[in-house]
């Protein structure tokens, strides 16, 4: 039988050197600072004063319009300061800090909830959007609205992303093997709430014993399939996911809703099943700490608003001189300047690698080999894309597809004149509103 | 039968007779009308293109004042010499422009101390992107010079580190004000010579650690100017142009010298 994958695409060295390794609470610290946007869309506003008690799920952030996410405390204490703080994704902006009494007081609005399954589908998103989950594959889009597909869109499947195609990152792996009933669950609830009866689990096929674990868990499920996938980046994209298992190609500029597919996280499918099982809000998630520059990598789970300083001292400090911190992937990772910065929802990884392994590239004339052509998954042109956009023509780069792609970075990643392609698409994409209305 | 030289001759000049009666023909009939006072408006514009009247190049402008949806002042790189001018063509009154050039709000116009080492494209507008440059202050100018290819006039130069604008050239068109990431630019009264260097919103606490020339919003300049001038606007001072006489008691008493004089 053909593999299932996507046109395009490469194979780096996978480096999953933790996915062997039981994942690890982080202990309580004594203080967090949670920024409060965290996701896509409008920030949220802050719930809480300086000075005020909070308890551990306590809501501290109030979600802003429609696509925006409530935030949650994750340690119970006192909020010491609401202030501009360094954020992975961008400048210094709004965070709550909270010093920890140490007790971890849950509040009380958490509470089990044994008759979930008689929940009806508008009570289900209610409960995902007042738990603030947002999808926690790293784009962070907040889940309720994902649950919520207008009403002249027919869905008819939902897909659990369990690819995690990017090298490093093994935090999803560790939760297929670790909380396959959990995830399985929270997939029988999207379903529910989406009122479909087709799901898969899509799973790249170096991760053998997950997909042999999700496997077990749905042996008696009829509705449900497990894909074993193709280890291809970015095989982990919504589109090129739903690509590979149901054949669908997602419009330009279109949605998955577009071909009647929903595409969720698994870490957010157990997101999900927590919130409306134990009424649990989105408070932590599992991060990967590894590269050659930690000196003992591991899979955490950590609360949200932990500092990268104190995740980093828990896995042993760096080992050497750290040449680069990247929150995420090595591919669509952001570089990040200072380890004083929240480990926010989106946070899949801590990835530092060593001084040695990072050098200074130099940028030399494209040699038109085409081989970002060639690789790229959305069949856009980044070497044309990239020289509209170093020439100011960014009406020209949308007209060749730069609104299309993804940031999947394979381009940048093949290119042996070493263009730093995605940096000028991502600069074309951002100059483009403005530019031209 | 003629020969070949004769034929060829008459076939040739046959055509060439005809073709050259159609265009002499299409050339007095078929011509479009350009007005001769839009050629002559042409003739004064500078002709950089810049659009900072608002319409598309100068031609656009010329039409434009022709079909009086544009001012005899509009071009702002003509200034007054050639505003007069166009106002003699079309026979109108023009009200004179103030000259308005640009300035850099930054002391340090680019060599602002960093945060981290940025690798990547050579462009303020990318750069900015990343945390919103990498400069310790987040309302620096990042030195990159995008404002450099953006002025039509060759006026933005980039000396040791540091952006300086040649006022002789600059013509206040306002290219360099609309591209720059980070509005450190602003367009500022030719003759007017007492300007703030800054454009932070921080507090004075974080200003001053990272900038030694910042405004640190104290208000020392509000109290001290004769002519009530300077306001205090998030933790900035803005001078209003119009009641400034140049005095410089704000210049002699502002304590991080973020309040400059150039002509005195």
């Amino acid at each position: 039988m053909k593999i299932r994958s996507f046109r395009g695409g490469v194979h780096p060295p996978e480096e999953k050197i933790t996915s062997q390794k039981p994942i690890q609470e982080l202990p309580l610290l004594k203080k967090v600072v949670i920024p409060l946007s965290q996701h896509t869309g409008a920030p949220a506003e802050p719930a809480v004063k300086v000075g005020d008690r909070v308890k551990t799920g306590q809501k501290i952030g109030e979600a802003q319009g429609p696509i925006s996410s409530n935030i949650h405390a994750s340690i119970s204490g006192k909020v010491v300061d609401i202030s501009d703080h360094p954020h992975p994704l961008g400048p210094p902006s709004l965070a709550i800090t909270i010093e920890s009494d140490g007790r971890d007081e849950h509040h009380p609005s958490i509470k089990h909830n044994n008759d979930y399954f008689r929940l009806h589908p508008n009570e289900i998103r209610e409960i995902v959007r007042e738990a603030g989950i947002v999808g926690l594959g790293g784009a962070a889009f907040p889940t309720h609205v994902k649950l919520s597909p207008p009403e002249d869109k027919w869905i008819d499947t939902v897909i659990l992303n369990g690819c995690e195609c990017e090298p490093y990152l093994t935090c999803d792996h560790r939760l297929m093997i670790e909380k396959t009933y959990e995830i399985i669950q929270g997939l029988k609830i999207i379903a529910k709430t989406l009122e479909v009866t087709s799901c898969y689990i899509g799973i790249e096929r170096n991760k053998r014993d997950a997909i042999r674990a999700m496997r077990e868990e749905i042996r008696n499920e009829a509705n449900m399939e497990v894909v074993a996938l193709k280890t291809k980046y970015p095989q982990g994209s919504e589109k090129q996911l739903i690509k590979a298992i149901l054949n669908r190609e997602v419009p330009s500029g279109g949605l998955p809703l577009d071909v009647g597919v929903v595409v969720q996280n698994v870490g957010t499918a157990l997101a999900i099943s927590e919130a409306v099982k134990k009424g649990s809000p989105l408070i932590e998630r599992v991060v990967t700490v590894t590269g050659k520059g930690i000196k003992n990598p591991a899979n955490l789970r950590v609360r949200i608003g932990t500092l990268f300083q104190d995740v980093i001292d828990y896995c042993g400090g760096f080992r050497g001189r750290p040449g680069k911190m990247i929150m995420g992937g090595p591919l669509m990772g952001f570089a990040q300047y200072t380890t004083s910065i929240p480990v926010i929802k989106g946070t899949t990884g801590i990835l530092v690698l060593p001084e040695e392994e990072t050098e200074e590239i130099r940028e030399k004339s494209c040699i038109r080999c085409s081989r970002c052509v060639d690789v790229c998954p959305v069949d856009i042109s980044p070497n044309l894309i990239a020289k509209y956009a170093s020439k100011d023509r960014f009406d020209w780069a949308r007209e060749y597809g730069a609104l299309d792609c993804m940031e999947c970075g394979i381009c940048a990643y093949v290119c042996p004149a070493k263009i730093p392609l995605v940096q000028l698409i991502k600069y074309a994409k951002a100059q483009l509103p403005t530019k031209i209305s | 039968m003629l020969n070949p030289i004769t034929l060829s001759i008459i076939v040739l000049g046959g055509l060439g007779l005809l073709a050259g009666s159609g265009l002499a023909y299409a050339s007095k009939k078929l011509v479009s009308k350009i007005d001769p006072k839009v050629e002559a408006i042409l003739e004064i514009l500078p002709g950089a293109n810049c659009g900072a009247c608002g319409f598309a190049g100068c031609s656009g402008f010329a039409k434009a004042l022709i079909e009086e949806r544009a001012q005899a002042n509009g071009c702002i790189p003509g200034g007054e010499g050639v505003a007069n001018q166009v106002a003699s063509i079309l026979g109108v009154e023009v009200e004179v422009r103030e000259k308005r050039i640009a300035k850099i709000l930054c002391y340090h116009r680019g060599a602002s101390q960093t945060q981290f080492d940025y690798r990547g494209l050579e462009s303020c507008r990318a750069a900015a992107l990343l945390f919103g440059g990498n400069k310790a202050c987040l309302y620096s100018c990042l030195g990159l010079g995008d404002c450099i290819l953006a002025c039509p006039f060759g006026a933005i130069t980039l000396i040791k580190g540091k952006i300086e604008i040649n006022e002789e050239r600059c013509t206040g068109c306002g290219k360099c004000v609309s591209i720059c990431p980070k509005g450190v630019i602003a367009l500022v009264p030719e003759e007017k010579g007492v300007h703030v260097l800054c454009n932070s919103k921080d507090k004075g606490a974080i200003v001053r650690k990272i900038c030694k020339e910042g405004c640190i919003g104290c208000g020392i300049c509000v109290k001290v100017c004769p002519e009530k001038a300077i306001t205090l606007k998030d933790n900035l001072a803005h001078i209003d142009y119009g009641k400034c006489t140049e005095c410089g008691a704000c210049v002699e008493k502002c304590p991080t010298h973020a309040i400059e004089m150039v002509n005195g």
